[in-house]
């Protein structure tokens, strides 16, 4: 599990469909960077994850903004409100390393393999279609990192 | 997440993403992807298993170092299981006060359901010491009220302001499903996530109220319960399953 191929039909169907309608971005963008013991990570997850007092994620294009996930969070104030059914949530119930693996993200840092893990990490709610829309939030969330002096993000999909 | 990788990267932020449809990613070419073979959900393949949560962190991490891309690396470990984790050891058996078992309408199943569950989930929340559950601010047998009132002659008010009714029956629908995941899964015995989707779309009183509760959406006139109706209350892979499970009982 799960290459397509080991889904049901429908969802490979389903998957395989979104395909063509995703967009060609200009150009090959490549950014360089120190080692990385040398790097201060911050996860971008789109897990839909938000601290239980924050506003939930809306549907559609509206919400294509992000949640702010402090560094210091307690793993018992995360929850999700992703707009998707499709996919499991059994294993961010039981642990939510498996979809924002901020605790192993601290581990490295204390074994001096990563440089040091953000003061803020986000959480955008992957439903959105078309994925353009996040254009302007993403543009605007790379200037918040910079501040925060990271050089490394790890994107996580759910 | 292939777009926030470029977006992010265009702007000079150096990104490694974790790949888990690998033809989308193929498709969009961000800058450095690491393709793991694990479920949608579980990007980092096993909940509770920081060494193999560890080894795909470092092989995504570790792309950073690369000097050239795009590129999309094969992270080509299986999750060793798809588990959740069995009962906990010496916590106290639950204590329970379950209404009589019923033969009754779906909505008395529901509710003896939610009873006997509310039991399990408070094993989960002393064994996990977290829950998923909590944004609606409904108790589990409120939030069944809230559900079981939308298939009434009237739909019930959002239970929080700013809310429409859409939303805040998704927000219900999902907290009640997550409240029967997280109580299964410290039942005894051995849950995968398939397991627990099967027991929960084949063989419970809620699942039934939320296929109702899905063909109200169709039939209904208000906007807001669009996404419920076409796709965001029942997931493909369960009406896979109960279109096999009902091919099989003909």
């Amino acid at each position: 599990m799960v290459r397509l191929a080991d889904l049901p039909e429908s969802e490979r169907q389903h998957l395989l469909a979104r395909v063509p309608t995703l967009p060609a971005f200009p150009g090959r963008p490549w950014v360089s960077g120190p080692a990385l013991a040398n790097r201060r990570v911050a996860i971008v997850s789109t897990a839909g994850l938000h601290l239980r007092s924050d506003r939930p994620f809306a549907s559609g294009a509206a919400g294509s903004d992000y949640r702010v996930i402090p560094g210091d969070v307690d793993a018992a104030d995360l929850v999700t409100s992703h707009a998707s059914v499709n996919f499991d949530r059994s294993g961010m119930q039981a642990d939510v390393n498996v979809a924002f693996p901020l605790d192993r993200l601290k581990e490295l840092a204390s074994e001096q393999q990563i440089g040091s893990v953000a003061a803020f990490h986000y959480s955008f709610m992957g439903a959105v279609s078309p994925i353009t829309a996040y254009e302007r939030e993403a543009r605007a969330l790379a200037g918040l990192l910079k501040q925060d002096a990271v050089d490394a993000v790890l994107l996580s999909p759910v | 997440m292939s777009a926030l990788g470029y977006y992010l990267e265009s702007e000079g932020i150096p990104t490694v993403q974790i790949s888990l449809v690998r033809e989308h990613t193929e498709a969009l070419a961000p800058p450095r992807a690491l393709w793991v073979p694990f479920m949608l959900g579980r990007p980092f393949g096993v909940p509770g298993d920081a060494g193999f949560q560890r080894r795909v962190l470092l092989a995504a991490l570790q792309l950073l170092e690369r000097e050239a891309g795009p590129l999309i690396e094969d992270f080509i470990e299986d999750a060793p299981h798809e588990e959740v984790g069995g009962p906990p050891e010496g916590l106290a058996c639950p204590v329970s006060f379950p209404r009589p078992a019923s033969d009754g309408t779906a909505e008395d199943r529901f509710a003896a359901e939610v009873s006997q569950l509310t039991a399990w989930h408070d094993v989960a929340l002393r064994y996990r010491g977290r829950t998923m559950t909590g944004l609606t601010g409904l108790a589990p047998d409120a939030l069944f009220r809230y559900l079981v009132d939308w298939l009434g002659s009237s739909p019930p008010a959002p239970f929080r302001d700013g809310f429409t009714p859409g939303q805040a029956l998704k927000l219900a629908t999902d907290e009640m499903k997550a409240f029967y995941y997280e109580a299964k899964a410290v039942q005894p015995g051995s849950h995968s996530a398939g397991e627990i989707n099967d027991w929960f779309w084949l063989h419970t009183a809620a699942g039934e109220v939320f296929l109702a509760l899905r063909e109200m959406a169709r039939q209904s006139t208000d906007v807001t319960l669009k996404g419920l109706a076409t796709g965001s209350l029942v997931p493909r892979a369960a009406d896979a399953a109960l279109d096999a499970s009902a091919r099989g009982r003909a």
